[in-house]
């Protein structure tokens, strides 16, 4: 079951069962996005409270599996405080981290080591990429939220 | 032989064993298939049929005059007759036409029979349980041609409420239901509805997809006017399915797809479209897979259809009991609790745990199931869930496959705790 612990790992079953900032910020003046997975029909919706510069308050809602959810959490804390460049920079570094390594060992990889330890607990979350259907539910509310930022420019 | 009412030699353990797919291990353990309601396996027979086509008696069918030609337009029309004894069609294999799946099937009974038999106003009655197949080329048709979609809801105990039928009959042309559920594994009551139908000048339509490998089928007894299916889920390959109506309303329908094949003449001022089933079957037809079709319906009838549902009834019922007593509540069947007009298809809801993480737990050891709202979203919103994850099974299936299940249920359940 080793594969399996892998993907649950305990900050992940931790962020599902109580997840962090749920709840909805009033819009507007706070930017609403909703994402949605047709697929499995897992939904997210993710309120934005950015001034001067600064993601002040992020607040989330929606439903879905363990792996959306908890990435979903997960994000909030990592990105709640931020400037909207460093914002940025975490989504990108994230979606590195859900990019499946090339198959061959030998051949040159395009994409650089991700510093796990920058990302705190979002690390957690790196077992997801051996189970490539799930990379979807682990990145929609990173879209979701790179969505957002877009509507801010 | 008539459907397989007469055989008797059924053994789940011969058919596990004429099944390939069955050996493969993942993930260090043997696989523990239970998504025949999805696709089920294909015996060795139906895998060799289509291999045997291949190997020495590829050609294109009808026109040609070579030996192997011969050859695959008797292989091709045999499974055309074997589909007509299977499902007991009055007219025989003139009322069957080959398409692509069930949902091509009921693309062609929405374009060519629809478009030509309702106007504005006209109601096409379906389910609150039926797979998006038969639904969504009702809604195209809606948009055309200004039809009206009604829906005959379902009741909390998962079946159809027909209190009301009277009031939902009114202006309805066709009645199109699922004879079975591929969520809740209801089988409804298919003659009684054609009764209705009937008795309100409306026509029937039947969706298969789920009924057909799992009990006897017979369109003449039940009194349909449409029955649809796809082989994928009766032992058959991918990649082809069944439409049947009467002769007489087969004919009487416009062609659907254009272009070889399903012409009697075509001059430069217009075409003239062939009558039978070749009208409906534009281009190469799927020959492999119609191979593959008709040996599976020759193993079908080897095991009798009555055996097959026995044998799923039984293991139904077991894993509906054990369900029900071993996780104290905290599994939900969404699905009759019992085996009347139930079939073998059993829709989880595992309170706290999302139906995607009881699939990737259940994959750990072996056992296949299906997460999600499997093409019935409908129906998902009438029960207030987003996804469930659904084990079915099929003539290869044994109590031991249910061991499995509820072995990898336990550990999902206390995982997410
Ligand atoms: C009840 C029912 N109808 C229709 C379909 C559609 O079958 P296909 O995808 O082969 O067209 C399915 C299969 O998922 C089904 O279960």
């Amino acid at each position: 079951m080793s594969n399996l612990e892998d993907l649950y790992r305990e900050v992940i079953l931790d962020h599902y069962r109580s997840p962090r900032n749920r709840g909805e910020l009033t819009s507007p003046p706070a930017i609403r996005v909703e994402g949605f997975n047709p697929l499995c029909g897992d939904e997210v919706v993710v309120y934005l409270d950015v001034r001067d510069g600064v993601l002040v308050d992020i607040k989330l809602t929606g439903h879905g599996c363990s792996i959306s959810q908890s990435s979903s959490s997960l994000m909030s804390a990592a990105v709640k405080g931020k400037t909207i460049e460093e914002v940025r920079e975490t989504i990108a570094t994230f979606k590195q981290l859900m990019t499946v390594p090339r198959s061959s060992p030998d051949e040159k990889s395009e994409v650089t080591p991700v510093d796990l330890r920058a990302l705190g607990e979002l690390a957690a979350l790196q077992g997801v990429v051996k189970f490539p259907v799930r990379i979807k539910c682990a990145m929609l509310a990173w879209n979701t939220l790179g969505q957002g930022l877009d509507e801010l420019a | 032989m008539a459907a397989g009412h007469t055989v008797t030699s059924f053994d789940p353990c011969r058919v596990r064993a004429d099944t390939p797919l069955l050996t493969r291990v993942v993930h260090d353990r043997t696989i523990t298939y239970l998504d025949s309601a999805a696709s089920s396996l294909q015996p060795r027979a139906v895998i060799e049929a289509m291999s045997r086509y291949y190997e020495l008696r590829h050609a294109n069918v009808h026109r040609g005059v070579y030996q192997t030609a011969n050859e695959a337009t008797a292989v091709y029309e045999g499974a055309r007759e074997a589909i007509a004894r299977f499902i007991n069609a009055p007219g025989g294999a003139n009322e069957i036409v080959f398409t692509k799946n069930a949902t091509e099937s009921f693309n062609l009974l929405a374009k060519s029979w629809g478009t030509a038999n309702l106007k504005p106003g006209d109601v096409v009655l379906v389910t609150e349980m039926e797979h998006h197949a038969n639904i969504v080329p009702w809604f195209q048709l809606r948009d055309v041609a200004g039809i009206e979609v009604r829906f005959i809801p379902v009741t909390d105990d998962f079946r159809l409420d027909l209190s009301n039928i009277d009031e939902l009959m009114k202006d309805v042309k066709l009645v199109s239901v699922t004879a079975m559920s591929n969520v809740l594994g209801t089988i409804n009551p298919i003659k009684e509805l054609a009764a209705i139908a009937h008795r309100c000048g409306a026509l029937l339509a039947v969706d298969g997809a789920q009924l057909v490998a799992h009990e006897v089928t017979d369109v003449a007894d039940l009194d349909v006017d449409f029955f649809i299916f796809s082989a994928h889920k009766m032992l058959g390959p991918t990649g082809i399915g069944v439409f049947w109506t009467r002769e007489e309303t087969l004919n009487a329908m416009p062609p659907f797809l254009g272009g070889g094949g399903m012409i009697a003449d075509v001059r430069i001022d217009g075409y003239t479209p062939a009558s039978g089933p070749a009208r409906f079957e534009a281009g190469t037809p799927p020959i492999a897979e119609a191979a593959g079709l008709g040996a599976a319906v020759l193993y079908l009838e080897s095991l009798g259809m009555a055996n097959i549902a026995e044998h799923e009834r039984g293991l139904t019922a077991d894993a509906l009991t054990r369900l029900a007593f071993e996780f104290e509540g905290r599994v939900r069947v969404i699905g009759p609790g019992d085996t009347v007009s139930r079939g073998g298809v059993i829709s989880l809801d595992v309170e706290g745990v999302h139906a995607h993480d009881v699939a990737q737990v259940l994959d750990q050891f072996g056992v296949c199931v299906r997460p999600g709202h499997h093409c019935a979203k409908p129906l998902m919103r009438r029960f207030n869930l987003s996804a469930t994850a659904r084990a079915s099974y099929g003539p290869y299936s044994l109590v031991r496959d249910t061991d499995v299940l509820l072995e990898a249920l336990g550990h999902a359940v206390t995982m997410f705790g």
